[in-house]
């Protein structure tokens, strides 16, 4: 009998690595471009600033003892203590950055952890872990995030802990739904059925298929958490003055933003240049590890 | 001929694609006449349910009429706008679908969503009454009761007789019928097919019925337009087309088609045992009240005992939820079970999950679905290697070298092992499923449901390998299946299943040759027979509520003792 159902294989593509193919996303290339640019500017911050960020400097506000908006030997303007802003943006990116990456990342690999052992395990084990998850998710954060500054110094790091220790749960929550729909489907039963130990299940099976939400929440989480430290700074427990970080300078300075908008402005259109490139960079991560959208485009 | 309620003409549909349209049916010509029942036969892929999206104007986005006219008595529906073509959906065309629960809507009662059905098309009209009557007409046992229920409450039977009085209520003049009895189990199917033709003789209806089962083309269908690809290959009276097809892929279609036979055949092996069961039991807890204790229990499978010997297939058959599918998950360890079970000398421990490596070697399952059984994420040779992984066996290169030997074997080239699986057809995954429970070199596969998912075609080369491979290893397969016709085909001995427990069980021979409990009996009288001119006796036409195996803490069902009627045919007393 003659082969009537069978369809004919597609033709065999160039192999590229996945690097190679996030590399031929114009989008991608954007996101990337940025990020380096933020980075690399908050590294060379002492090579490329006139002003050390927290120098006051006398002719940095008029004579009325305003700040100064952009122009002349002020790239992007001057603070309400004639502080150069530009200077001030850099070494921000250097705080920001660290809580945006690291709590960021803290807080959603802690979250898998927690939604993907809950979800595996099930039981016992899994039920205390999601209903210490829930007991986390109903304390207001910021409370928590003020009671643990208050408790430890605050300083960059502790800063980045307490952002960590809040911002878990939401991840926990998603990793956990999708790890036990996921662990029902047949392929994790065949796993089984061959004798794969649950580790083997865990790191080759299911975390793979957990890679799009993860991206997701990680760069979605980059924002929020910025913004969070902002907030933290302006109770004053977050990152103390004058170190400068983008929420902070934000927040020094909104009462202000009528007369001097600039001040507002730019560090807000950096938290969202930042957002908008780690966005970028994580949707097409997203397409590119997923094997079943490639051929689609 | 009279004047045909439904004509298209030259008929083209196109999906858009980044390289322009691509026609997913072409130039596709057919008349319906009032009364008549057509068949558009298929397999997958072949157009046939897009034909009866586009006649009913619900094609999905993207997808369009290009050209050609379906006419309902002389209007053009591809002109007509959306607001004209929903009158007339629902009221003069009607659709049936093949999954009736997806097609309920869950949080409504059976009555209200019938009600409104009748009230968008005739505001005035007294819709609880014609309700009512739709449901007596579907010979729904309980009418009243049932329009008080949920969809949730009644079986898929019911459901889907839910569905057809939905679509017959407003006396439609064309019942658009996809793959309606596909998702029902087989009894069942019979009942809705009979039910689908008595009301055709009573309300005059034109039905346009699309199957891939040629066993119901030969039993419902006036016309058989065949098609493949998106073109019509083939269109003739129902007899002619199993008579005397003329075009290749009609016999080839034909051929593929499973039938049922006397029972005749190789006699079964005699042979030492490869699986033990005894005294097999699993249930499930349900927990109910305010401090969550067990309140019933769902008693899946009860005192099931049978032995696999080496090299047959034994086979599983019964509806769904009879537990044939629990007894696959409790040997291959995925359910805890209680009672016996050894495989090769192994014992399968009862909680399932702490079964030794030598015994995961020896037993390996076949799922129904490829698609969902291979991971979409790995490559399909990483896939096949992944038993040999586990197990610790080879380097990487011998590996690679034995997943190549393996995919030859199952018919697939080794070239193919660094794609994913979404590249392959349904058939080559099932052969993809296969490679990879062979690469251990197992004494025993289990395959539930394994060739269901696919069509007839492919179906019975995954059934030839799978008989190949016995010969050649010396396999054992426990097969479950609902289709009887295949299990007639491949299996020296068989277990009829009901209510978790095993109701009759023998030889091919014994079993059909000489059933002797009445519900092996309905079983292979249901199935549909590929013969127009077979004739069929008339059975009892009621929806009845199917028993159910759910009892409180403490109850069970009455055991079933069987008895020895001659020879190994074991019958359970009456």
């Amino acid at each position: 009998m003659t082969d009537i159902t069978t369809q004919t294989a597609p033709p065999a593509r160039t192999e590229r690595g996945a690097l190679g193919r996030l590399l031929r996303r114009p989008l991608a290339l954007l996101g990337l471009a940025l990020i380096l640019l933020i980075v690399g500017s908050a590294i060379a911050a002492p090579w490329l600033v006139s002003y050390p960020p927290d120098q006051q400097n006398f002719d940095g506000l008029t004579l009325e003892g305003a700040p100064l908006p952009p122009g002349g030997p002020w790239l992007m303007g001057t603070d309400l203590l004639g502080r150069d802003l530009f200077s001030r943006l850099l070494y921000g990116a250097r705080t920001s950055l660290i809580i945006g990456i690291l709590a960021n990342g803290i807080a959603v690999g802690l979250g898998t952890v927690v939604g993907l052992t809950a979800g595996w395990v099930r039981g016992w084990t899994g039920n205390l872990l999601m209903r210490f998850t829930d007991l986390m998710m109903a304390f207001p954060a910021l409370l928590l995030a003020i009671c643990l500054a208050a408790i430890f110094k605050p300083s960059l790091w502790i800063v980045a802990l307490v952002i960590a220790m809040v911002n878990w749960v939401q991840t926990a929550r998603v990793v956990y739904t999708e790890t036990t729909a996921l662990t029902e489907r047949d392929f994790i039963a065949a796993e089984r059925t061959l004798g794969a130990s649950g580790a083997r299940i865990l790191w080759h099976h299911l975390l793979p298929h957990l890679w799009p939400t993860i991206i997701v929440w990680a760069t979605l989480g980059i924002s929020t958490t910025v913004l969070l430290e902002a907030t933290l700074s302006y109770l004053g427990v977050g990152v103390q003055p004058p170190t400068p970080s983008w929420g902070n300078i934000i927040f020094e300075n909104q009462t202000y933003f009528q007369s001097a908008p600039w001040l507002v402005f730019i560090p807000g259109a950096a938290i969202l240049l930042l957002a908008l490139a780690f966005n970028l960079v994580g949707d097409a991560l997203r397409e590119v590890l997923d094997p079943t959208q490639r051929g689609q485009r | 001929m009279s004047e045909p309620v439904l004509s298209v003409r030259d008929l083209t549909v196109a999906v858009d694609t980044e390289t322009g349209p691509k026609p997913l049916v072409s130039d596709l010509s057919f008349k319906l006449a009032r009364g008549e029942t057509l068949c558009i036969a298929g397999e997958s892929g072949s157009g046939k349910s897009i034909t009866s999206l586009a006649v009913m104007g619900l094609l999905p986005p993207g997808v369009k009429v290009d050209s050609g006219r379906i006419e309902l008595a002389g209007e053009d529906l591809t002109r007509l706008p959306e607001r004209r073509m929903r009158a007339i959906r629902g009221d003069r065309i009607a659709m049936i679908f093949q999954e009736p629960m997806t097609s309920l809507n869950p949080v409504l009662t059976i009555g209200n969503q019938l009600a409104e059905a009748i009230r968008a098309h005739d505001p005035d009209a007294d819709a609880k009454a014609l309700a009512l009557e739709a449901l007596r007409a579907v010979r729904l046992s309980q009418p009243e009761r049932r329009m008080g229920q949920y969809p949730h409450e009644l079986s898929g039977g019911m459901r889907q007789r839910v569905m057809i009085a939905m679509a017959l209520a407003l006396k439609p003049d064309v019942l658009i019928a996809d793959e309606p009895t596909t998702a029902l189990d087989v009894t069942v199917q019979r009942e809705v097919l009979d039910l689908l033709r008595d009301l055709q003789r009573e309300t005059g209806t034109a039905i346009v019925l699309i199957t891939h089962d040629m066993g119901v083309v030969a039993e419902m269908a006036d016309r058989v337009i065949v098609m493949q690809s998106g073109r019509m290959v083939e269109a003739a009276p129902v007899e002619r087309i199993f008579s005397a097809p003329e075009q290749p892929y009609t016999r080839a279609l034909l051929a593929a088609v499973p039938r049922m036979g006397d029972g005749s055949g190789a006699a079964p092996v005699a042979a030492a045992p490869i699986a033990v069961l005894r005294d097999l039991r699993v249930r499930y807890d349900i927990h109910g009240g305010l401090l969550g204790r067990t309140t019933h229990r769902v008693h899946a499978v009860e005192h099931v005992s049978f032995d696999i010997r080496a090299g047959e297939t034994f086979s599983l058959v019964g509806e769904s939820g009879c537990g044939k599918s629990t007894i696959a998950r409790a040997i291959t360890g995925l359910v805890p079970h209680r009672g016996l079970i050894e495989v090769a000398g192994h014992k399968v421990p009862e909680d399932g999950l702490s079964a030794s490596p030598a015994l995961r070697r020896d037993v390996q399952m076949v799922f129904q679905d490829p698609a969902a059984a291979l991971n979409p994420r790995k490559r399909v040779g990483d896939l096949v290697a992944e038993p040999l992984v586990i197990h610790r066996i080879g380097t990487p290169a011998e590996r690679r070298a034995r997943v190549r030997d393996l995919f030859n074997r199952v018919g697939l080239s080794g070239e193919q092992i660094d794609r994913y699986p979404h590249e392959f057809s349904g058939g080559q995954r099932q052969r993809i499923c296969i490679a990879r429970a062979l690469a251990l070199q197992p004494k025993l596969i289990v395959a539930d449901e394994s060739v269901s998912a696919l069509d007839v075609s492919v179906q019975a080369k995954v059934l030839d390998l799978l008989a190949e491979l016995k010969s050649e290893f010396g396999i054992s397969y426990l097969f479950i299946s609902h289709d009887m016709a295949v299990v007639e085909n491949i299996s020296d001995r068989i277990a009829v299943m009901y209510l978790g427990q095993i109701v009759e069980m023998g030889s091919r021979a014994q079993i059909f040759g000489n059933p002797r409990h009445p519900y092996t009996r309905r079983l292979i009288e249901a199935v549909p027979v590929p013969d127009p001119a077979h004739l069929r006796p008339p059975a009892p036409r009621m929806a009845t509520e199917v028993p159910s195996p759910v009892w409180p803490v403490g109850e069970g069902p009455a055991r079933v003792s069987l008895q020895d009627a001659g020879g190994g045919h074991l019958v359970a007393a009456e």
